[in-house]
């Protein structure tokens, strides 16, 4: 059974999928992905899709799961990579992605985890300073 | 006047056919010299149709073929099964239907990727869709 990898990089978690996904593949990578993010606590996922030809329904469905299922668990998703004709497709189709972040490569993807996991940190510490001016 | 160039008929009963069956398609939109988007669409909607060959179906035939209206080649797949059938084609047609768990945007998403898009169905007997997508088109 092939099973896709998911690195672990301090909050974050990498995936690279690096072949064409078939549906078994992209349900197991579903289920292992939501339960690292609960195992490790992290706070993004970064999923490069750059080696990707091909996202149908099923697939963009997934995609789009993953997302939401790691918002619940309190860590972003960002994709990155897709080939521009991935694109077209997938709006052609009717699947926007709505609620799903996306990067141009890893370097931009791995830039806007980390400033939307700064800016709720700074969030936090904003709360917390109300808090002390409270009492 | 749609003339056919060549056949090849696959049999799809495994998720293991299902890869065999992208890659045939892949190998003939290629030949063709159909381009990157083009092939992309076409992959998508025989990747769409497949899939629900299997799921509703359990399976089925493809039949690849190329095709010519004179200037242009296009690819011709036409998804053959013997499942259930389709009540109401216009409803599953819709955007948003779907009988299964799905999104419902499988046909009507595949009808938007290509060039031309026929279905057939029989309550009982089974469903026979033909799809083609223009080298340039």
């Amino acid at each position: 059974m092939d099973k896709i990898p998911i690195l672990r990089m301090g909050a974050f978690l990498l995936v690279t999928i690096q072949v064409d996904l078939y549906d078994r593949l992209a349900l197991n990578l579903e289920a292992d992905l939501v339960q690292m993010v609960n195992n490790t606590n992290a706070k993004g996922v970064l999923i490069d899709i750059s080696a990707v030809s091909i996202v149908d329904s099923f697939m963009g469905r997934i995609i789009g799961n993953i997302a939401s299922m790691s918002k619940i668990l309190d860590a972003e998703t960002v994709v990155v990579g897709m080939q521009p004709a991935v694109a077209i497709t997938l709006i052609e189709l009717g699947l926007p992605l709505k609620g799903v972040h996306t990067a141009l490569d890893m370097e931009k993807g791995m830039n806007l985890l980390k400033s939307m996991i700064e800016v709720t940190e700074e969030d936090e510490d904003q709360e917390q300073d109300d808090d002390l001016i409270a009492e | 006047m749609i003339l056919s160039l060549s056949k090849d008929t696959i049999q799809v009963l495994k998720e293991q056919d299902v890869v065999f069956l992208k890659n045939r398609v892949k190998e003939t939109a290629v030949k063709i010299k159909m381009g990157l988007v083009n092939q992309t669409r076409l992959l998508t909607a025989a990747s769409e149709l497949v899939r629900n060959m299997m799921r509703y179906a359990n399976g089925g035939v493809c039949l690849i073929e190329v095709v010519s209206s004179g200037r242009n080649n296009g690819v011709r797949l036409t998804f053959s099964d013997r499942g259930p059938g389709i009540p109401d084609i216009a409803a599953a047609m819709r955007d948003g239907f779907s009988t299964g768990k799905s999104l419902g945007l499988g046909l009507p998403g595949t009808k938007r990727l290509v060039n031309e898009f026929d279905i057939k169905s029989k309550v009982g007997e089974g469903t026979v869709i033909t799809i083609i997508k223009w080298a340039n088109g």
